[in-house]
């Protein structure tokens, strides 16, 4: 079967002044449909970049990245525009919502990009709001929601689209722990319905939620197993210790 | 993303810093104004000047004779008359008009300034009640025929005169031309500004008194067609019969009515446009100022083009966005700007008329298509000078966009 996503030998590197920034270093990865994979890594690990180009944000230098069996490491930005707008759903840690639409609006602005009807967008995202709980604030301004509310907002937006990946960057570092519970708790059953999450954090309580765990260091994979196996969430320093 | 999104989404943008947007529009109000205005003003003169060239005639068909008339070939008064009496169907008159230079007294009082000219019956038109440059009779009666004939020696005279030589009471009175008395048998009406010098401080007398005075001949001689129609060929007339005297179409110019209305309008035409397009670089002005603004409005909105971004929008959404909302801006700023302009073109048209104190006087008329122009000049400049801003914007890498703090 045909992977949902596929890295084969992903190289990203930046170039800064004379010296070389290996992002990612050769980085082959597969995530099929329904998987809930979290993407865990310390800061300069190479996650962001990894989410960059699993969303379709950012190019590889060099390797392929092939999302629902299309190579998307060649596209062009209309091209990379029109995957983002069908394929996946971004859900970020600041929320990213537009400070002056309103609930409805953010949640329609996918479709409104898709070019769907007026009339379809607004069930669709009254649907995708109604999903998350939030029917009755469409016509509130973000600014007017609580942290939670405006993250549910965002999950809303991410779905009305209908994408095959929900990308997920730290989703719940901006929140306090009840409400970060409550968000993972949503992304779990939205896998549950079928749903592909890919989760991104540097917090092991966090990746452990997910079915899965790869873990980044220095720009390769060090780890990529089941969720509740032990190894996944053992810090990398610790394993050289337990090694010495 | 349509059209009317995109419209609504920069009347939104717009309504969100309403001092920064009027400021930002500010340029483009004034540009428009003073476009307006002008063309208002120019569109003013020209219909008022246009009437008071119906109000002369428009059957007029002016020969003027260039050079000096008293070499073996000249102008015969009598041959403009024959010609007159030969083609009734296009001519209906003439008069010969000499501006002769005689010293006017009455009494102990001398005008120097005072424009004598003679002229014949014709140059007064009974029915109109008006004299070929438009001045009415107030007292009186104009020259007549049998004036000319028998070189009588009598007057009509200004309202300067009238006023300043008679106080009031020149009709039967006498005053001398180079020491030649004569009767004053017609006053005109007020026509300029009954000052020295003006087209009031003017007398006409019988133009075969006035060649006998000045030992000249007349060197302008001006026609009346029987209509507006007939004036061209009425023209071709003239100029057939001043070549067969002449032998050179050099000595005489021969100009109608419509064409020295034509050619006043095309001068006039050229000095608006000239004001006009000074004017337009104010809009330009306006428009550097709203580039300027979008600039920065990219700026501060590089997260949300990030997210929109993330959300698939492609460059040409954003760049479409903005140049909408820079269009909107520069629109609503057209609209502002003709609003101000025909405000201003009334108030201009209400103290014109109060210094003028007539009440067929000016008026500052605003034009559809100076208003159209301007709207679209001013639509266009906004969309011209947002497209550098909203291409900018198009092409911020999405992740940096994001990132952006």
């Amino acid at each position: 079967m045909e992977h949902l996503i596929e890295f084969r030998d992903i190289y990203k590197i930046y170039h800064m002044g004379d010296t070389d920034v290996h992002a990612l270093d050769g980085v082959s990865l597969t995530v099929d449909q329904g998987e809930f994979v979290a993407i865990v890594g310390q800061s300069g690990s190479g996650k962001s970049t990894a989410m960059n180009i699993i969303g379709c944000l950012d190019v590889p230098t060099s390797g392929s990245y092939y999302l629902g069996g299309i190579d998307v490491s060649t596209m062009d930005d209309d091209q990379q525009a029109e995957i983002r707008n069908k394929m996946l759903g971004f859900i970020f840690q600041q929320y990213n919502l537009i400070a002056k639409l309103n609930v409805l609006e953010n949640v329609e602005l996918p479709l409104l990009y898709a070019g769907v009807s007026a009339e379809e967008r607004h069930t669709r995202a009254v649907r995708a709001l109604e999903r998350v709980g939030l029917a009755d604030k469409r016509k509130n301004l973000p600014s007017q929601l609580s942290g939670g509310q405006q993250q549910r907002v965002s999950i809303a937006r991410a779905l009305a689209g209908d994408p095959s990946v929900i990308l997920a960057d730290e989703p719940t570092g901006a929140l306090d722990s009840r409400t970060g519970r409550e968000v993972l708790a949503f992304l779990q059953q939205l896998n549950a319905e079928g749903n592909t999450v890919i989760l991104i954090t540097h917090d092991n309580s966090i990746a452990v939620k997910a079915r899965r765990i790869v873990r980044l260091q220095d720009g390769r994979v060090i780890y990529d197993g089941p969720a509740d196996d032990p190894r996944a969430v053992v810090q990398p320093e610790d394993r050289e210790e337990a090694a010495v | 993303m349509n059209f009317t999104q995109s419209f609504r989404l920069a009347l939104k943008s717009l309504s969100t810093s309403k001092m920064r947007s009027l400021l930002t529009m500010l340029g483009i109000i004034i540009g428009v104004a003073a476009v307006i205005i002008i063309t208002s003003l120019g569109h003013g003169m020209q219909v008022y000047m246009n009437e008071e060239f119906e109000s002369l005639g428009s059957n007029q068909v002016d020969a003027m004779i260039l050079g000096d008339n008293d070499s073996s070939r000249h102008v015969d008064i009598e041959d403009m008359f024959a010609l007159v009496e030969r083609y009734p169907q296009y001519l209906s008159g003439v008069t010969p008009e000499l501006r002769i230079t005689a010293i006017v007294r009455h009494g102990a009082d001398e005008f120097t300034r005072t424009e004598v000219e003679g002229v014949g019956e014709t140059y007064y038109s009974v029915e109109r009640n008006t004299t070929m440059e438009g001045e009415k009779l107030a007292k009186g009666r104009f020259l007549s025929y049998v004036d000319a004939q028998r070189q009588q020696s009598v007057c009509v005279v200004g309202a300067y005169l009238e006023r300043e030589a008679f106080g009031g009471s020149a009709l039967g009175k006498s005053l001398t031309l180079s020491g030649v008395p004569f009767t004053v048998v017609g006053v005109l009406d007020e026509y300029a500004d009954v000052t020295e010098g003006s087209g009031d401080d003017v007398v006409y007398i019988p133009y075969t008194r006035a060649i006998r005075l000045s030992g000249t001949t007349s060197s302008e001689y001006l026609f009346s067609a029987t209509s507006r129609e007939t004036a061209p060929a009425a023209k071709g007339l003239v100029e057939r019969e001043l070549f067969k005297i002449f032998q050179d179409s050099d000595r005489y110019v021969v100009l109608t009515a419509a064409e020295m209305m034509d050619a006043m309008n095309t001068m006039l035409d050229l000095l608006m446009t000239i004001l006009t397009l000074i004017a337009a670089l104010s809009l330009l002005v306006g428009g550097i100022g709203i580039m300027n603004i979008m600039l920065v409005s990219v700026t501060e909105r590089t997260r949300e083009i990030g997210i929109r971004k993330s959300l698939g929008a492609k460059p040409k959404n954003i760049r479409w966005q903005f140049v909408i909302e820079a269009g909107t801006t520069s629109a609503i700023g057209g609209v502002l700007g003709i609003a101000l302009g025909i405000l201003a073109a009334n108030l201009l048209t209400w103290i014109l008329s109060m210094v003028l104190g007539s009440e067929d006087s000016f008026r500052a008329v605003p034009t559809l298509s100076g208003i159209l122009v301007a709207f679209g000049v001013s639509v266009a400049i906004g969309v011209l000078f947002g497209y550098l801003p909203a291409n900018k914007a198009a092409k911020l890498n999405p992740i940096d966009a994001l990132r952006y703090e």
